[in-house]
C-alpha cells in the first residue's frame, strides 16, 4: 500500500468495482457504501498479510461473491427497489427542497388554471350556452399557464416570454375576432387547430434555449408522449372518483351533477394538464418513459395488420371505399405510425446497430405509405367532384404533410437500415419537421375561415 | 466440505444474531467472527451477509447506525434490539430441539450406510 502507483491504481480499481455495483437497481448508494467498506478492509487485511493490492483486490472481489446473484439476494431482501418509486424521492435532503419547491409551483399553476377557465363566467359565458367560445378558447386557459410553470422552471430570458407572450395574445385574438357562423366548419377547425398551433408555442418554453438542438426537441416529444399518457391515466382515475362521488352522494339523495359539469371537469380537466407536466418532469429519470414500452408493444401488431390489408386489398381488388371520413380515417392512421416512428427514433440509442426492430419499423412506414397512397389515389380521382369543403382542405392538407415526412423518414430509415446512412439523420428530420405542423396548424385556424368566409 | 446453501441461508439468523449479541459490530468482523466461531467451516460469500443484515433490521432485531471508523471511512454498524434478543432465544430453543432430534437419529436409530456398500449385480437387476 506504501506505493502510490499500486495505492491509485487499487483506487482506480474500486471506484469502477463501485460504479459497476451503483449500476444495480436493488443496490442502493447506502449498500454500495457498505459493502466498499468490506471490500477495502478485506483487502487491506490480505496485503497485510503479504498479497499485493492487485490480488489482494482479485481475492477480496471473489470473496465478495458472483454481483449477478449478490443483486438477486438484495432484490429479494428488497423487492420494493425494483418498483421506481416518484412519490418518495431517495434523493439527498439538498434536492428534496427544490423538489418540493417544484410541486408546491406546478399546483399553484394548477389551481390557477382551473379558476382561470371559471373566469369568464362571471362576465356571463357559461359553459353550456356558450360551448363554442370555450371550444375555441380551451387550449388557451391551459397552455399559457404550462408555458409560464416552463418559463419559471426553466429560467428563460425575459426576451424569449416575450415572444412567446406574443405568440397567446396573437392566438387569442385570432381565436375570438372572427364572424364566425354558429356551427361552421371553419370554427371547428380553428378549435381544434389551435392546440396544435400553441403546442409548438409550449415547447419553446419546454425546451428554452435547446431548442433550436435535436436534443431540446427530442426531448420535447419525449414529454408529450409520457404527458399524454399520464393525462389519459389521471382522466381515468378522476371518471372513476367521480363515478363514485356521484354514487354515494345519490345514496343520501343529493345531485352532483350540476357540480360535474360546471366544476369538476372544467377546472380537473384544465389543471391535471400541469399536474401530469409537473409529474413528467419529476419522474423522467425516476421511471422508465411508458410511450417507447407501448411503440415497442404497438408497432410490430400494426405493422402486421398494414400489410395485411395492403395484401387484402390487393387479392381482392377492392378499391377505397371513398366516404367522406375515410381522408380522416387514413389521416388518423398516418398520424399513429408518426407517432410509433417518433417514439422508437426518440428511444433508441442512435450509436447502436440496425436491428430486427428496425426492419420492422420501415415494413410498417412503407406499408402505411402504401397503403395512403391507395385511399389518396382514390380521393384524387374524385376530388373535384366532392368539390372543396374546408374540412377536405385540411384533411388534404394534413394527409400531405405527414406523407412527406413519411416518405422522407422511410427512405432515412431504409438508408441507415442499409448501412448506408446515420440514424442521426432520421432523429434531425423527425425535430426539424416539428414546426410544419404547428405551420400548418397557424394556416388551418388563420386563413381558412377568411377563404372559406367563415362558413 | 461444503455446507449447503438451504443450510447456510437457516443457521445465518441465530449466528449474526448471536454475535451482535456479544457486541455492537460491522459486517467484515461479523463475517471474521463466523469463520473463527466455525473453524473456518462455514464458507459464507462475503456479499450474502448484508441482505441477511438487512433483512434483520426490516424485522426489527437489530438496528444500524453509520459510524466513521478510525481510517477516515464510513461504516455501518449493527446492534441487536430488545425484539433481536427475543427472537434469538427463540431460535435457540428451535435449534436444540433439531440439534438433539438429529442427534438420536445418529445414535439410535440403526439405519445401514448405503453409500459405503457396494452394490451386488444380483440386487440391482432384482430391483
Amino acid at each position: 500500500m506504501s506505493d502510490p502507483d499500486h495505492t491509485d491504481a487499487l483506487e482506480q480499481q474500486i471506484d469502477e468495482w463501485r460504479s459497476y455495483l451503483s449500476r444495480r437497481q436493488a443496490i442502493h448508494a447506502a449498500d454500495v457504501t457498505e459493502l466498499e467498506d468490506h471490500l477495502r478492509e478485506q483487502v487491506a487485511v490480505l496485503v497485510e498479510a503479504g498479497l499485493g493490492a492487485d490480488e489482494a483486490f482479485l481475492v477480496a472481489v471473489k470473496r465478495m461473491g458472483d454481483l449477478d446473484s449478490l443483486s438477486r439476494d438484495f432484490a429479494l431482501e428488497h423487492s420494493e427497489r425494483l418498483w421506481k418509486q416518484l412519490v418518495v424521492p431517495s434523493d439527498p435532503a439538498g434536492s428534496r427542497a427544490r423538489i418540493q419547491t417544484d410541486a408546491v409551483v406546478a399546483f399553484c399553476v394548477a389551481v390557477a388554471a382551473a379558476l382561470a377557465i371559471k373566469v369568464p363566467a362571471l362576465f356571463g359565458i357559461h359553459l353550456d350556452q356558450n360551448a363554442s367560445f370555450y371550444a375555441r378558447n380551451l387550449s388557451l386557459f391551459v397552455l399559457p399557464f404550462l408555458a409560464g410553470y416552463f418559463v419559471w422552471k426553466r429560467r428563460l430570458q425575459s426576451a424569449t416570454v416575450r415572444w412567446l407572450a406574443v405568440a397567446f395574445v396573437v392566438a387569442a385574438v385570432f381565436a375570438n375576432v372572427y364572424p364566425f357562423v354558429p356551427g361552421g366548419n371553419t370554427e371547428a377547425l380553428a378549435a381544434l387547430h389551435l392546440p396544435i398551433a400553441l403546442w409548438l408555442v409550449v415547447g419553446i418554453a419546454y425546451a428554452g434555449d435547446r431548442w433550436r438542438q435535436v436534443g431540446g426537441r427530442m426531448d420535447f416529444v419525449r414529454f408529450s408522449g409520457e404527458l399524454f399518457i399520464y393525462y389519459v391515466l389521471i382522466a381515468l382515475g378522476g371518471g372513476v372518483l367521480m363515478a363514485f362521488m356521484a354514487m354515494i352522494f345519490q345514496a343520501i339523495g343529493v345531485d352532483v351533477e350540476p357540480l360535474f359539469e360546471s366544476w369538476l371537469l372544467p377546472c380537473g380537466g384544465v389543471g391535471a394538464v400541469v399536474v401530469a407536466s409537473w409529474l413528467v418532469e419529476a419522474k423522467q429519470s425516476v421511471i422508465e418513459n411508458m410511450a417507447p414500452v407501448l411503440t415497442r408493444l404497438f408497432t410490430p401488431l400494426f405493422a402486421v395488420v398494414l400489410v395485411a390489408f395492403l395484401v387484402t386489398s390487393l387479392l381482392t381488388g377492392r378499391g377505397v371505399d371513398i366516404d367522406r371520413n375515410v381522408l380522416i380515417a387514413f389521416d388518423l392512421l398516418l398520424v399513429v405510425v408518426l407517432g410509433l416512428l417518433l417514439y422508437s427514433v426518440s428511444a433508441r440509442d442512435p450509436h447502436s446497430p440496425p436491428g430486427v426492430f428496425d426492419v420492422v419499423q420501415v415494413v410498417l412506414v412503407v406499408s402505411a405509405l402504401l397503403a395512403d397512397a391507395v385511399a389518396l389515389w382514390a380521393i384524387a380521382a374524385r376530388i373535384t367532384e366532392f368539390g372543396f369543403t374546408p374540412n377536405r382542405i385540411a384533411a388534404l392538407g394534413e394527409n400531405v404533410i405527414l406523407l412527406v415526412n413519411l416518405t422522407w423518414s422511410a427512405v432515412l430509415y431504409i438508408r441507415f437500415v442499409r448501412g448506408r446512412g446515420l440514424f442521426a439523420a432520421v432523429e434531425r428530420w423527425q425535430t426539424d419537421y416539428l414546426p410544419v405542423y404547428a405551420l400548418w396548424a397557424g394556416v388551418v385556424v388563420i386563413v381558412f375561415p377568411v377563404v372559406f368566409a367563415y362558413i | 466440505m461444503e455446507i449447503s446453501k438451504d443450510l447456510i441461508a437457516a443457521s445465518s439468523t441465530p449466528i449474526v444474531l448471536a454475535i451482535l449479541a456479544e457486541e455492537d459490530s460491522y459486517g467484515y468482523a461479523i463475517l471474521q467472527r463466523v469463520r473463527e466461531l466455525s473453524g473456518g467451516h462455514l464458507e459464507w460469500t462475503d456479499g450474502m451477509l448484508y441482505p441477511v443484515l438487512h433483512r434483520l433490521g426490516r424485522l426489527g432485531h437489530v438496528e444500524a447506525r453509520w459510524e466513521v471508523a478510525e481510517n477516515g471511512r464510513r461504516r455501518k454498524y449493527y446492534r441487536i434490539t430488545s425484539r433481536g434478543l427475543a427472537q434469538l432465544e427463540e431460535e435457540r430453543t428451535q435449534w436444540q430441539v433439531v440439534d438433539a432430534t438429529l442427534r438420536d437419529v445418529w445414535q439410535t436409530l440403526s439405519f445401514v450406510d448405503r453409500t459405503c456398500r457396494p452394490m451386488s449385480p444380483s440386487l440391482s437387476q432384482g430391483a
